[in-house]
């Protein structure tokens, strides 16, 4: 789960991470108000939006201006002027697509004078099967770049579960940064701080790009990325209430609620397939012979008629659904419950696409006598190649 | 021979008294006999755990891994408790010494993992999964929730990240003749236990293994890892044909697809470096997740 810049800022704020004084605003009117408590005299309005490249981005409507989605104020007219400008605008940047992100919150903050811009970021290294700190004398800067071209600088920097952030590692990260004086000072006692808010808040990734080195050699945080591990909500509650709905597809919002692992695509054929090596295999079979998934969807081990019957009415719900395939091998999942959850769904919302249905595995032998027994045009697969190839054709066909 | 599992392992049940640790357990002792010896649960010890199938077994439940394990001899658990609990298992059965743990539970918090990861290099147990459907020798032996109807006795090994699509490897070789020695599926968290390459090494070494089909996904680089290790491995004489496959050609990058590991990021991670990894150790890569099958015949034949 992803959540915005201000609310990632308030959060690592709480840690005692050094953040500038800022405030999000919901309506222009409160523009002027919150500038004026802000006191300037150089403000920073930020549209927030789940994407990043905000600053380069480009706003969709004209009555927004010329400039990106990161603006630098220097009076509370301009605050004023900005905010009525890119509320409700759509700001495409490089990692919306084409489509853009309406801009329904913005963040306005204290200007910072800038010395040096560095990279940090916190995540889970597979290799070393560690919470790790990458870090980059190279701030403000796209950081899969600086990893094709600059490797060298880059460090990485694994943290022991059971040690914490060591004096050892602090000072190496602050080598790697470069960072000298108070700027070391602050160094050291950061680290520490955003590993804890790391692992306690449960973090996916942390990355403040950039983190500042400000004129008076006092660290401060930037921008700031959070994402949090989704398998872990269930113990941060806090964490839930930062959710905002408006930023997610709403298929995917509705798969949430069933527990379905859902993720919106631009294809015509609907997928409902247990695991999700099969699922992804599933839409890369459709795609070899020809045709596009209009969705990755795992229904997941175990799961139940109601849950199987809500995948169904999420798939049907896309206007874009041409056509769907049933991909089932069950192992913890049983063919006759899917094939009950498939025939219960289709009683309730009606079947107006072709429908390929392929089972394998526990209980094939019920679930196929289920499908076949029903009065539904529902068209019987053998195996993976027979099935993708019915549901292109019958699309195509259609 | 096998690898991992056979018909003298005795495994334990942590989580056995739930809805999915009985109907998993039942399945797994209708599968050949597959020895499960014992079930484990805090509240529970002294109780009998009963099996509604046919062959009505009943299991003794003890009140902790360490005492399952000294009145058993199992070597073996394998874990069905729910997320939030399921590190604390694992630490649990490493800290009892058992040799041999498979997770199968879904949905661990990746930072427990990172503990349990930890305490996993200070032991000498091994780990399989989480988030994964376990390990099956044909007719020895079933761990965790992989079908035992579609498995045969054979040559091929098989590994791989992601659990439906190590039954269709499974079911495909069957259909094939082939069959397999042993089957094992890794799990698809980004911080597991046992990785591609611990699997590989004892393919390699089993004698009965003749080919191996290698499974892999998006996200993470364990299967360039693999295919790094296989070329050193290759330079030493140590070599079998490989059939491969990668699942998410088709994921669009920075979206999490269904495993919590499978997620294109940063640029890494996607299908195609991978493919290129496997090719460039000499793994033939099926183009179809419906062609591991055939693939293989076709390499073992020499075309």
């Amino acid at each position: 789960m992803n959540i915005h810049e201000y609310q990632a800022k308030a959060l690592l704020k709480e840690y005692g991470a050094p953040v500038a004084d800022g405030l999000p605003i919901f309506s222009a009117d409160e523009a002027g108000a919150v500038a004026e408590k802000l006191g300037g005299p150089l403000w920073v309005v930020k549209s927030q939006i789940h994407a990043g490249g905000r600053g380069k981005g480009k706003f969709k409507e004209e009555s927004a201006g010329e400039k990106g989605g990161v603006r630098l104020a220097f009076s509370k007219e301009e605050v004023i002027e900005f905010v009525g400008q890119m509320l409700g605008a759509t700001l495409v940047t490089n990692q919306t697509g084409e489509a853009g992100k309406q801009v329904n919150r913005i963040y306005i903050e204290d200007g910072a004078d800038i010395d040096r811009e560095l990279y940090l970021s916190i995540l889970v290294d597979r290799t070393s099967g560690r919470v790790a700190f990458v870090v980059s004398t190279e701030g403000g800067m796209d950081i899969e770049a600086v990893a094709e071209e600059t490797p060298d600088k880059i460090l990485t920097v694994p943290i022991n579960p059971d040690a914490g952030v060591t004096a050892d590692n602090a000072i190496a990260l602050c080598d790697a940064l470069k960072l000298e004086g108070t700027a070391r000072d602050d160094g050291m006692h950061l680290f520490p701080i955003l590993y804890k808010a790391f692992v306690e808040k449960d973090m996916s990734l942390l990355e403040i790009n950039p983190l500042i080195v400000m004129e008076n050699q006092r660290l401060r945080v930037l921008d700031a990325k959070v994402s949090f591990d989704g398998n872990a909500l269930f113990r941060h509650p806090d964490v839930m209430a930062l959710r905002d709905k408006t930023e997610e597809d709403a298929k995917e919002i509705e798969a949430s609620k069933y527990d379905l692992a859902y993720v919106a695509l631009d294809g015509n054929i609907g997928c409902m397939v247990n695991g999700a090596g099969l699922a992804m295999a599933t839409m890369d079979i459709i795609k070899l012979y020809g045709a596009e998934p209009a969705n990755f969807l795992d229904v997941g081990g175990g799961a139940s008629v109601e849950k199987v019957t809500a995948a169904f009415k999420i798939i049907t719900s896309d206007p874009n659904v041409k056509g769907i395939l049933v991909n089932i091998f069950g192992g913890i999942m049983r063919c006759d419950v899917i094939a009950q959850g498939v025939l219960t769904a289709v009683q309730e919302v009606g079947l107006e696409v072709p429908l390929v249905v392929r089972l394998e595995g526990t209980r094939v032998e019920e679930g196929k006598k289920l499908i076949a027994e029903s009065d539904l045009n529902v068209i019987p697969a053998d195996d993976l190649n027979d099935a993708a190839q019915k549901i292109v054709a019958a699309v195509k066909g259609a | 021979m096998s690898i991992l599992v056979n018909k003298d392992t005795k495994i334990i049940v942590q989580g056995l008294t739930g809805k999915t640790g009985t109907f998993h357990t039942e399945q797994a002792l209708n599968y050949f006999g597959t020895k499960m010896v014992a079930g484990v649960h805090p509240k529970k010890g002294g109780e009998t755990w009963s099996s509604g199938v046919e062959c009505a077994a009943e299991l003794p439940i003890f009140a902790n891994v360490k005492e399952a394990k000294d009145a058993t001899g199992a070597t073996a658990s394998v874990i069905y408790v729910p997320p939030a609990g399921a590190a604390a298992a694992i630490i649990e059965a490493i800290d009892a010494g058992v040799e041999f743990i498979t997770c199968i539970t879904e949905g661990i918090p990746v930072v427990d993992m990172v503990k349990v990861k930890q305490r996993l290099e200070n032991s000498d147990s091994r780990l399989l999964g989480p988030n994964c459907p376990g390990v099956l020798t044909p007719e020895e032996c079933k761990i965790g929730i992989m079908p035992g109807s579609i498995f045969k006795k054979g040559s091929v090994g098989i590994v791989s990240r992601s659990g439906t699509l190590t039954y269709e490897a499974v079911f495909q070789t069957t259909n094939e003749g082939l069959g397999q020695t042993t089957a094992v599926g890794i799990g698809g968290d980004p911080v597991k236990g046992t990785e591609f390459i611990d699997v590989l090494d004892l393919f390699l070494d089993d004698p009965e293994t003749e080919s191996i089909i290698m499974i892999g996904e998006i996200g993470g680089s364990a299967e360039e890892d693999a295919a790094e290790w296989l070329k050193e491995q290759a330079k030493k004489g140590r070599k079998k044909p490989m059939v491969g496959f990668i699942a998410g050609r088709t994921a669009p990058p920075g979206r999490t697809m269904g495993h919590a590991g499978a997620v294109i990021s940063g640029g890494k991670g996607g299908a195609e470096d991978k493919i290129a990894a496997m090719e460039s150790a000499g793994i033939r890569v099926s183009p179809s997740p419906a062609s591991l099958g055939t693939t293989l015949v076709d390499l073992l034949k020499g075309k």
